[in-house]
């Protein structure tokens, strides 16, 4: 692997940008692996780059069936930051942040990670409570947060509609400043390129059809490209779980949803945060392109026809321009949706399954990008030892029958109320 | 004189508009492009990343590159593109990504250092520390973006509007309005949208939309249309809105949207200078306007020869025809066969020449204007977005739409009507000057370096190039790209594959999106039917979800704490009234109705008497507790069922589940009445002497119901207690409920009494230990957790009961309901730690000053909490820097053995 | 947004509507505990069609059958629930 660095570059620029090797391989599959995980996603290829890397484990395969990063990697509104209010959610997102703040030197791809902050609005008393109940325990867990009065969170985005008169008043704020936004794409890029290097096969448009098995135990899997042994398969495939569960007679507690971003025209830069709101669920932020990204509430029924209901954009839309009147004039220029997997508890799924040698990494619900390195990393541990690390363990797969959930938005099992 | 002008005669120029602080003037009927054309601007713009001069390419919704902002202050609209813009009188635009002019912009540096620039470089540079990547960043953003965003807010509305119909055809060019007449001959209702401001020709009998776009087709014939009623910048009508969103349901659509015209790549294929062969014609014949006096025409196919003679006649003259294919029609303007253009050059930017291969050698052509025709790439994006296939078309090289999934058809241009081509693979020899995707300056060496990196597959080309994701999503770049690509890989284009054409069609406003509801409309507002009377008090108003709730009643400047604290006092010494109005309510009857009580509640209800009432709680189907509340028995069939205002909604689907799916055989009608009635709550040790007066009745004892007259108005009284007080919960109908409250607040304030607002409740409540759903019912909490099992029906039946029986729900170290003292301010949602630095062992859910005495109580949720009273911790708030030391009780604080509410 | 055929009120838009669950997740309640759970938590979830039970809240507020399509969203039939 040609390594990439500002005196690479230069040199490149000198001769044409000629010279630079290709990202990734393109390998035909192996007969067998040591470890197979279906789903190049960026989830996927973090996990087979952590095996690879931190386990020692070279035998392994990436099958995607489309072109890697395709699905919820390069679909979402690329915000990272770790202020759940639920401990095993917040350790393992904190785990992910601290990865994410060296990963581009790890990857040796800059994956633009870029903390510029991850802004709670508060509209309301009750909401600053909310707020400090939240910020207190993630600093007593030494994760940062800080409350942020009515003028520290105008000075920080002057363009938000501070009139008392307000729909949604600004009372304040709870900021997390390690949080912040990447380039989607270039996780799922990065991670692929760092982990072919280590001899991983990266093999896209390879379609899972089925489960080799031996007397209840996966052995390998059936591919549009012919049969592939494995040691341990884990499937990686957040959005589309509940299919390649199926083809191992498995039911998940997991339902497919549409969940939309939209992004504006680039305009010169007007928004330097990222901004959610404790009341509203709308979010915005500006990428380093210029274009104002938004996103609001999934589409609240089961759907993969990754097409959402204008009505939600248009939720979004007006309830940006109440944070924001700025944005009335802005245009959208672009929208998009995601089949989310939404899990029964809004938590992850990071676990075996009831079937020897299979296993799941799936329910990310809508907040799975920010994840994606810890996810590589414990799943990782998983697939090379057949034991959750320590962080993964309370999201094991058989939590929701033994009553252990982990319920963030406290509304229970029904994915169209989160 | 050489470029741009306008032909001589025709109507007179009578709009004015100003340009970079350049007033023209303009005819009416002008596009923003036409008019700066027709006063010889050449240059509009400047590119994305390279910051390259650039001109006006196309006539249509299609142009890349002359973007300009428009309007001034809140009317500011960054981006719009100078085609689609009529020129009103007073317009104003700028041009945009320059600094400090348009004619010398700083930025174009970034050009220079192109060869360092390429596609993804900043993949592979910038490293160390996060920190260290923001600083580039800083400038990289700065350095982004196009226009500036306005700062002043929106002074214009916007507004939706649904219709239906059996036709929507979507063009009004020859076949929109061919297809539109067919239907309404057909007795069908149609709806005709044109982009433009005026048809093609003339149709009567259907509703026709002009300057109104197609932006997106959804399922089931579900059409979204963004209508302009002013153009960018201009001023509304008063009472009109700027702007309409038009959600259209259609049985069938026809789709005449036509084609887009295909640039040619070659180098400098981006000078001003350079436009496409049909936006030539389009300006000679829409505006008068002739873009070049010396023209050379480049083309793969018939249509351009169309042009030549448009030129001609206009006066301009057609210095070469350059025909890429052996042979052309007949003609007599000098035609080149086999012939392609390899570059351009100018001076300041203008087209002086063009150089082009013509067999085996090359030629120089003098030339002001270069009419490009790449062919024709038929409009399919609604076709795509509806669901529909497409289906190459290798004598057009084009995609074409195929089977739809629903009634869409598409006819005329759309469909694949368009001339054909000749396919041919350019060879380039200077690829880092040939640009694809104009706006984004995505070259074909950018393409090369992508390919060779192995980003290969056509989304991981785009996303890695950004060819495709500027403002005009690709319209006239993303053939070009496939074409090259497909040379490359060796492949067809259909086997190159095809990105995916998302709404909108062209970009749309968020104030449009929004409608109606921007702004100060983002959500409804509830307001509680004695609004009036509280208004009348001044109170300190709460949001409650959409509700909003009085605080507190401050006497003159009293703070809210002061007001709350004097309230809360009252209730416990004289007496208090607080509207209770959004509370949820259910009225339940028929002979089924315990039973039916039986399934929602988890506690008992069948052996309610009449006329009385009790506490009880729901469970989620997982066995957490849902809401609480009280429910009494009325008559000997009718209940009321009461639950919390932020559960209401939820409840009511709950129940309508319950009834209708679970339980269906059940005789029992479930009412939800939550906005029907007005409830007050009367607390206090007067309380009962109050109401006594007032109704000239004996008032029940605890949990017991009366029904009596206040001020004329009957209500329903309910001997309920909330705060720890002898109360009772009046309820009247809403609209009646004026006069009950007037007197209620009469005889409490002449007993010494206040009304009091939700500061005040929290305070009796939290004294009085009541959980709160939200709070301590956090939807985490069993009862066994808030320390209501010895309430749980044993029979079970209800709903939640086997959620209930999974093992974990059962451990010791579950976070429970306690109580928490100290002698100094208790932060409410603290964490409970032993000391600094040791683990969250539990949360403060609800805290408050004693009514009466000093120091604080809580309630808290605290690991295996029920075994730990008389524990001593830490509540620690590090984002507020506030602590407070607490013991760990039970959870009341007053009146514990219950005596005072029952007295 | 999908157009569903109420029963009751003939073609509504679908933000009438709610979608609740499955109909093979309606936990009755003489269910066994263990059966209970596991129908509360296992979803076929597939590509393809499925039986759901919607709500038309902002309407008739009848429950309803929908045999959809969860990738096309072609609503193959829609029928008053009936347990």
């Amino acid at each position: 692997m040609k390594r990439y660095s500002a005196l690479a570059l230069l040199k490149a620029g000198l001769t044409g940008q000629r010279g630079w090797d290709r990202a990734w391989r393109d390998p035909e599959p192996k007969k067998s692996y040591d470890v197979i995980i279906i789903g190049g996603g960026g989830h996927g290829l973090s996990t087979a780059y952590y095996l690879a890397k931190v386990h020692g484990i070279r035998n392994i395969a990436v099958l995607e069936k489309g072109w890697i990063g395709g699905g919820n990697t390069g679909r979402n509104t690329t915000i990272v930051r770790s202020n759940y209010r639920q401990k095993p959610l917040h350790d393992l997102f904190d785990f992910a942040l601290n990865l994410w703040e060296g990963m581009s030197d790890e990857l040796n791809y800059n994956v633009m990670f870029s903390p510029r902050g991850a802004l709670f609005l508060g509209h309301s008393d009750s909401d600053m409570t909310m707020l400090a109940q939240r910020g207190d325990a993630l600093r007593c867990d030494g994760i940062d947060a800080e409350l942020l009065s009515r003028d520290q969170v105008q000075k920080l985005i002057p363009l938000l509609d501070m009139s008392a008169s307000a729909r949604f008043p600004i009372h304040g704020g709870m900021t997390q400043r390690r949080g912040g936004t990447a380039r989607h794409d270039a996780v799922a890029w990065g991670y692929a390129r760092a982990a072919d290097a280590l001899g991983v096969d990266v093999i896209q448009k390879c379609e899972v059809t089925g489960f080799t098995m031996d007397g209840g135990r996966v052995t390998g899997v059936e591919t549009n490209r012919g049969s592939i042994g494995a040691g341990r398969v884990g499937i990686c495939v957040a959005g589309n779980s509940g299919p390649v569960a199926a083809m191992a007679g498995l039911k998940l507690p997991i339902e497919a949803q549409t969940l939309q971003a939209f992004v504006t025209e680039p305009i010169k830069p007007m928004i330097d945060t990222v901004i959610m709101s404790q009341s509203l669920h709308c979010y915005i932020s500006q990428s380093d392109k210029g274009g104002i990204v938004l996103g609001g509430d999934p589409d609240q029924f089961p759907s993969y026809a990754q097409r959402g209901l204008p009505a939600r954009i248009e939720k979004a839309a007006a309830e940006a321009i109440a944070l924001v009147p700025a944005l009335s004039r802005l245009r959208m220029v672009r929208c998009w949706s995601g089949t989310t997997d939404m899990s029964f508890d809004g938590s992850p799924i990071i676990s075996g399954l009831p079937v020897d040698n299979l296993y799941l990494n799936g329910g990310w619900c809508y907040g799975g990008f920010k994840a994606t390195p810890a996810s590589g990393w414990c799943y990782a541990h998983l697939l090379a030892t057949g034991a959750s690390h320590a962080l993964a363990a309370p999201f094991a797969f058989d939590r929701f029958a033994r009553g252990a959930t982990i319920d963030e938005a406290g509304v229970g099992f029904m994915p169209q109320l989160r | 004189m050489s470029g741009p002008s306008r032909i001589p005669g025709g109507a007179e120029s009578t709009l004015r508009f100003r340009f970079d602080g350049v007033e023209y003037r303009a005819r009416p009927g002008d596009t923003l492009a036409a008019a700066l054309l027709a006063n010889g601007v050449g240059r509009v713009a400047r590119s994305f990343k390279y910051h390259r001069p650039r001109g006006v390419m196309a006539a249509g919704v299609e142009e890349p590159n002359a973007l300009v902002t428009v309007g001034v202050g809140g009317r500011t609209e960054p981006n719009t593109r100078a085609t689609d813009l009529y020129v009103y009188d007073g317009l104003v635009a700028v041009s945009q990504n320059r600094w400090p002019s348009l004619a010398f912009d700083l930025g174009a540096i970034n050009g220079i250092a192109a060869p360092f620039l390429a596609a993804g470089f900043y993949y592979k540079t910038f490293f160390g520390p996060a920190s260290r990547w923001m600083l580039y960043e800083k400038f990289i953003r700065r350095a982004a973006g196009m226009g500036k965003a306005p700062t002043a807010p929106d002074p214009d509305a916007y507004e939706h509007r649904a219709a239906f119909c059996d036709v929507l055809v979507v063009g009004g060019g020859a076949a929109g309005i061919a297809a539109a007449r067919k239907a309404v001959a057909a007795g069908e209702r149609v709806i005709l949208v044109e982009q433009q401001r005026a048809l093609s020709g003339s149709i009567e009998g259907v509703r026709m939309l002009t300057r109104t776009t197609a932006s997106g087709l959804w399922d089931h014939g579900f059409a979204t249309l963004a209508e302009r009623l002013v153009e960018p910048g201009q001023t509304p009508t008063p009472g009109q809105p700027a702007q309409r969103l038009w959600h259209v349901r259609a049985t069938r659509i026809v789709l005449a949207t036509g084609a887009i015209e295909r640039p040619l790549t070659f180098a400098g294929n981006d000078r001003p200078g350079v436009m496409l062969s049909q936006a030539v014609r389009s300006y000679i014949a829409r505006f008068d306007v002739l873009p070049g006096e010396r023209v050379v025409i480049a083309t793969n196919n018939d249509d351009a020869y169309a042009t030549a003679d448009a030129i001609a006649a206009a006066g301009g003259e057609v210095v070469a025809i350059l025909d890429s294919r052996a042979s052309g029609p007949a003609t007599h303007f000098p035609v080149f066969t086999d012939a392609v253009p390899l570059s351009t050059s100018g001076q300041t930017h203008h087209l002086a020449s063009v150089k082009a291969r013509v067999g085996a050698g090359t030629r120089r052509f003098d030339a002001d204007l270069l009419a490009v025709s790449g062919g024709f790439t038929p409009v399919v994006h609604l076709h795509s977005q509806a669901g529909g296939k497409l289906d190459w078309r290798e004598d057009l090289q084009a995609f074409v739409p195929g089977a739809s999934p629903q009634a869409v058809s598409s006819v005329g241009a759309a469909a694949g009507e368009v001339p054909a081509i000749a396919a041919t693979v350019a060879v380039l020899p200077d690829p880092k000057h040939s640009f694809i995707d104009f706006q984004n300056d995505v070259t074909a060496s950018d393409l090369d370096l992508a390919w060779a990196e192995g980003y290969r597959s056509v989304e991981h080309l785009k996303r890695y190039t950004t060819l495709g994701m500027a403002t005009d999503q690709g319209k006239t770049s993303n053939m070009a790209a496939l074409a090259h690509l497909a040379s490359v890989a060796g492949v067809t284009i259909p086997q190159a594959g095809l990105t995916t054409f998302r709404p909108p069609f062209t970009p749309l406003t968020l104030g449009a999106l929004a409608g109606a509801d921007g702004g100060g409309h983002a959500a409804p507002a509830r307001r509680i039917a004695l609004y009036d009377r509280h208004q009348r008090l001044n109170p300190l108003w709460q949001p409650l979800g959409l509700w909003h709730r009085p605080r507190a009643y401050p006497i003159g400047d009293e703070t809210l704490h002061a007001a709350a604290l004097r309230e809360a006092r009252a209730v416990r010494t004289t007496a208090g009234i607080v509207d209770v109005s959004t509370l949820a309510k259910f009225a339940v009857t028929g002979p089924d109705a315990a039973a039916f009580l039986e399934i929602v509640c988890a506690t008992g209800v069948a052996k309610l008497a009449v006329g009385r009432g009790r506490y009880t709680f729901m469970l989620r189907e997982d066995g957490m507790v849902m809401d609480d509340g009280t429910v009494w028995r009325i008559a000997e069939t009718r209940y009321l069922l009461t639950s919390s205002t932020g559960g209401a909604d939820r409840m009511e689907a709950h129940l309508s589940y319950a009834h209708h799916v679970l339980a269906p055989q059940l005789k029992v009608s479930v009412v939800a009445q939550q906005e029907h009635f007005a409830g007050i709550a009367l607390a206090g040790p007067l309380s009962r002497e109050i109401l006594a007066a007032l109704t000239g009745t004996e008032m029940p004892a605890h949990m017991g119901v009366a029904q009596a007259a206040i001020a004329g108005v009957p209500v329903l009284i309910l001997a309920a207690s909330y705060s720890g007080e002898r109360a009772f919960e009046i309820y009247a109908e809403g609209h009646l409920a004026g006069p009950v409250w007037d007197a209620l607040e009469v005889a409490t304030r002449a007993a010494g009494g206040y009304p009091y607002g939700l500061e005040a409740l929290e305070f009796l409540r939290i004294e009085k230990g009541h959980i709160v759903i939200g709070a301590e019912g956090d939807g985490r909490t069993t009862p066994h957790d808030l320390s209501l099992e010895k309430m749980l029906r044993k029979a079970g039946g209800f709903i939640g009961a086997s959620g209930l029986t999974r093992p974990a729900l059962a451990a010791a170290d579950r976070a429970q309901l306690v109580g928490l003292t100290s002698d100094t301010p208790i932060p409410e949602g603290a964490m409970l730690i032993a000391h600094d630095g040791a683990p969250v062992e539990g949360h403060v859910t609800s805290a408050a000053g004693r009514v009466i005495g000093t120091g604080a109580v809580a309630l808290g949720l605290l690991g295996g909490g029920r075994a730990r009273l008389g524990d001593v911790l830490l509540a620690s708030s590090p984002t507020r820097g506030q602590s407070a030391r607490v013991t760990v009780t039970a959870p009341v604080f007053y009146d514990v053995e219950g005596t005072r509410y029952r007295e | 947004m999908m157009q569903i055929d109420c029963p009751y009120c003939g073609p509504r838009a679908q933000v009438e509507f709610a979608y609740e669950r499955t109909l093979d997740s309606i936990v009755t309640l003489d269910m066994p505990a263990e059966e209970a759970v596991s129908r509360l938590y296992a979803r076929a979830n597939p590509r393809g069609l499925d039986d759901e039970l919607w709500r038309h809240s902002f309407g008739c507020r009848q429950w309803l059958v929908l045999r959809r399509h969860r990738v096309s969203h072609a609503i193959v039939s829609i029928t008053e629930y009936a347990p």
